[in-house]
């Protein structure tokens, strides 16, 4: 797909700049620029296309698309709604409340709340960017997986009087809610919104492919090996304790892992730091703090933590 | 003319009474604007996204953080 890019690159770094491919400098140097810039176009094509079917979608609809649904099918449909749906964590609470107002089930509400963060669209396009479209299908598919039944296990603890603000069921059904947009609308608005991510995040990329492509030329296969790379027992739990600080660091913290896994680092455990960085969002926690019990919280992100680190212990033992 | 703009206190909903205030300025109209901050009023407009955008009561807009332009357009 981007092979014109790497000829043109190759052009540039041997012919141009008359270095050698194959040496530290050269290697770092187009390491850095090829990455770079193709990271950039896949992710203005995937935030857009992303953007754009969700400009058919939003969480008033999905409110109606769950109602009345029964424990596990909701379950699966709040998962996959949670990547087409456009979804903020400073909108955590009117969600989450407005779910539970619709008399949806707790643990259906949370298998959206797991996967709309961890399936947002930074992240799938980095990844894809980064590792092409097969890891890109694992992360997605394990990541509704640990939404699907992260959320049906909270569903079973019956936690429901952990939710501090009394809400007051509705009697009967939402009305569907209609999203008038003309397509032009639909593409402007869509485009302004990569725009918007792209100006947040450009920099974060730039910083992360840069130290990714100094450890790509300068650091040596076995150092990471030694310290990431081995299948010990603690690797996996660390990585996701690792990536619970890094939620706003996303589009910097792609391009290392990217460069650590290249190098040795074992894919299961790059799966669960990647998974850890974008589901277990401690700015999130804060807000939800505000109408949640803290051991509601705290089981939402036991159980999640759990699932994640379960899907790095397989791919580890499997690849 | 009424207009509310429900937020539970992000940043994009201050961005949004910022940008509701200079669309009414911009159009020379008399409209009273509220931020609404209690979740329990917002939940009545059965919005589950922040920011959203009320006028005279209706939920014109939500989960968006609209441009100046946008808003004189749906202010009609």
């Amino acid at each position: 797909m981007f092979d014109w890019w790497e000829r043109i690159v190759d052009a540039l770094v041997v012919d141009l700049f008359g270095m050698d491919k194959t040496s530290q400098a050269g290697g770092a140097i187009h390491f850095f620029i090829y990455d770079t810039i193709k990271i950039y176009m896949l992710l203005v094509l995937i935030i857009f296309a992303v953007s754009f079917l969700r400009t058919y979608f939003n969480t008033e609809k999905v409110r109606v698309y769950l109602q009345g649904k029964s424990e596990f099918t909701g379950n699966i449909l709040a998962a996959l709604f949670g990547i087409i749906t456009p979804f903020c964590s400073c909108s955590a609470i009117p969600l989450f409340l407005g779910f539970m107002q619709a008399r949806i089930p707790l643990g259906i509400t949370f298998s959206f709340l797991i996967s709309s963060p961890m399936n947002n669209e930074i992240a799938i396009a980095l990844l894809f960017g980064l590792f092409g479209w097969k890891i890109t299908a694992l992360y997605i598919g394990f990541g509704l997986l640990v939404a699907i039944i992260g959320g049906f296990v909270v569903g079973r603890l019956g936690m429901e009087k952990y939710v501090l603000i009394p809400v007051v069921p509705m009697s009967g059904d939402l009305e569907d809610v209609e999203i008038k947009l003309t397509m032009k609308k639909r593409v402007k608005e869509s485009w302004n919104y990569t725009m918007d991510i792209l100006q947040k995040i450009y920099l974060y990329v730039l910083i992360g492919v840069g130290i990714g492509a100094f450890i790509h030329g300068y650091i040596p296969t076995e150092f990471i090996v030694k310290y990431a790379g081995s299948n010990t027992w603690y690797s996996v739990p660390l990585a996701v304790i690792l990536g619970v600080p890094m939620y706003s660091n996303a589009a910097g913290v792609m391009p290392l892992i990217e460069v650590l896994t290249s190098k040795g680092m074992l894919l299961g455990t790059a799966l669960s730091f990647m998974m850890a960085i974008t589901a277990l969002s401690l700015p999130e926690a804060m807000i939800l703090k505000r109408i949640l019990h803290v051991k509601l919280i705290a089981t939402f992100f036991g159980i999640v933590a759990v699932g994640i680190m379960g899907v790095g212990y397989l791919f580890n033992a499997l690849l | 003319m009424k207009i509310e703009v429900l937020g539970t206190g992000c940043s994009k909903c201050q961005a949004l009474t910022e940008a509701t205030k200079k669309a009414v300025a911009q159009k020379g109209i008399f409209a009273q604007i509220e931020k609404v901050e209690d979740i329990m009023k917002i939940m009545e407009y059965g919005v589950t996204s922040t920011p959203a955008l009320v006028v005279d009561g209706k939920v014109l807009s939500s989960g968006k953080l609209l441009s100046v332009d946008e808003i004189v357009t749906l202010l009609g």
